[in-house]
């Protein structure tokens, strides 16, 4: 209890320096540490899963997108006057966050009592399914068109952040071009760490039909060694006009929705998986959609195309 | 008082500071980061409501847990995007400002 009550005010304590710092850099680190303790309250609160892409997408990929556009932004400006909100204007927003706030809290400490849940109905999908883990029971079965649409969403935000680029730098390679010593500390790091990396994504994947893990845990690592990888020079960006690279991405929201349509004639219903074969199919399912969800991640990331193609 | 209510009081306050952060600072990737600050107090007060709702041998309902999963990715996409955007208005106005010129 005690440590619970010490976790929750450290949290407060990082988020008031995150909104508080003077200096952008500092504001940046303070999320990421943010992220951090966040994934530890998710552990205190029985959910491992969630502690999982927390620490690996809410606060590493995260981090590393903020930290990486964040040093091209020009530095060093303080705004103009006019652009910095008046004494009033802090107060009234200060009141009105603080209302905000204790009418949340309240409907915390007035939450029913038994809580309502939604645990049986999922334990019925496990059964249903064969799955040992009941979070990627629902991602997958319970609620399997949120996690669709999920996906969806992440092409989709890719789409708009290709959109972006200039007409000119069209059909190049994202991000800018990196030339790294080959003898530089980076570059051992990224040889030495990127194989074990890509075996520890694979390994969350597949644990994560019986255990804490799963395709958003495993897809995350595996973008993030790509970006260690190519941080370091190893490897180039494809350019967003490649073939194989756009097959990638549609590969599992196009298996996702073909199964998912299958559904129709092999159990009745959209997204309905037949009892004898539930697993094989939610695994012929999560193999691409991991292999989607981490070149869709990577390439947020990279930004959108800048350079020529070479 | 539980656990789960710990962390969600701090939560509803996570949502308090993060507005304050967005409304008062006015730097938009300041602006972004605060934003995710009142992301992750959303998300907890899920994790709190999830962990009261522990049955059948769970420790915490796993569709909200599931949720916030989902969340959690969306958050990213669209931090992702609002980087790009924000890259690219200072691209074409050399400037980061949340006002134009007029």
């Amino acid at each position: 209890m005690t440590f619970d009550i010490g976790l929750a005010l450290l949290v407060l304590g990082v988020a008031a320096w995150t909104i508080a710092a003077r200096d952008t850099f500092a504001a940046v680190v303070g999320f990421v540490a943010y992220g951090l303790l966040l994934a530890v309250v998710w552990v205190r609160l029985e959910a491992p899963d969630v502690a999982l892409t927390e620490a690996a997408l809410g606060s590493g990929l995260t981090g590393g997108l903020l930290v990486g556009a964040g040093s091209r932004l020009p530095r060093g400006r303080t705004p103009p006057a006019e652009e910095t909100p008046g004494v009033a204007l802090k107060a009234a927003a200060a009141m009105l966050c603080i209302l905000i706030s204790a009418g949340l809290a309240a409907i915390v400490l007035l939450l029913p009592d038994p809580a309502p849940t939604l645990a049986p109905e999922a334990a019925a999908s496990i059964a249903a399914t064969g799955l040992g883990n009941p979070v990627t029971a629902v991602l997958m079965a319970y609620r399997a068109i949120d996690t669709l649409l999920e996906i969806v969403v992440l092409l989709l935000a890719l789409v708009g952040i290709w959109s972006l680029a200039p007409d000119r730098d069209w059909g190049g390679r994202p991000g800018r071009r990196v030339s790294t010593d080959p003898a530089s500390v980076l570059t051992f790091v990224a040889q030495l760490l990127v194989p074990v990396g890509i075996l520890v994504g694979i390994h969350i994947f597949w644990v994560g039909s019986v255990a804490p893990g799963g395709e958003f845990q495993g897809a995350t690592i595996l973008a993030a060694m790509w970006i260690l990888a190519s941080m370091a020079g190893l490897v180039d960006a494809p350019a967003v006009t490649r073939r194989w690279l756009r097959l990638l991405l549609i590969v599992g929201p196009a298996v996702f929705l073909a199964i998912g349509l299958a559904g129709f004639a092999l159990a009745g219903a959209f997204l309905a998986y037949p009892e004898s074969h539930a697993k094989l199919l939610i695994v012929i399912i999560e193999i691409p959609v991991t292999l989607s969800i981490a070149a869709m991640l990577a390439l947020l990331v990279a930004g959108p195309p800048e350079r020529a193609q070479r | 008082m539980s656990a789960a209510t710990v962390y969600g009081c701090g939560a509803a306050v996570l949502v308090g500071l993060g507005l304050f952060g967005l409304i008062v600072d006015s730097q938009p990737l300041r602006k972004i980061l605060a934003f995710n600050l009142i992301g992750g107090g959303v998300f907890l007060l899920f994790g709190a409501v999830a962990r009261r709702g522990a049955a059948v041998g769970f420790g915490g309902d796993p569709v909200p847990q599931a949720l916030v999963i989902t969340g959690l990715v969306v958050a990213f996409a669209a931090t992702a995007l609002a980087m790009a955007l924000l890259l690219r208005l200072v691209g074409i106005t050399g400037q980061a400002g949340s006002r134009s010129d007029g």
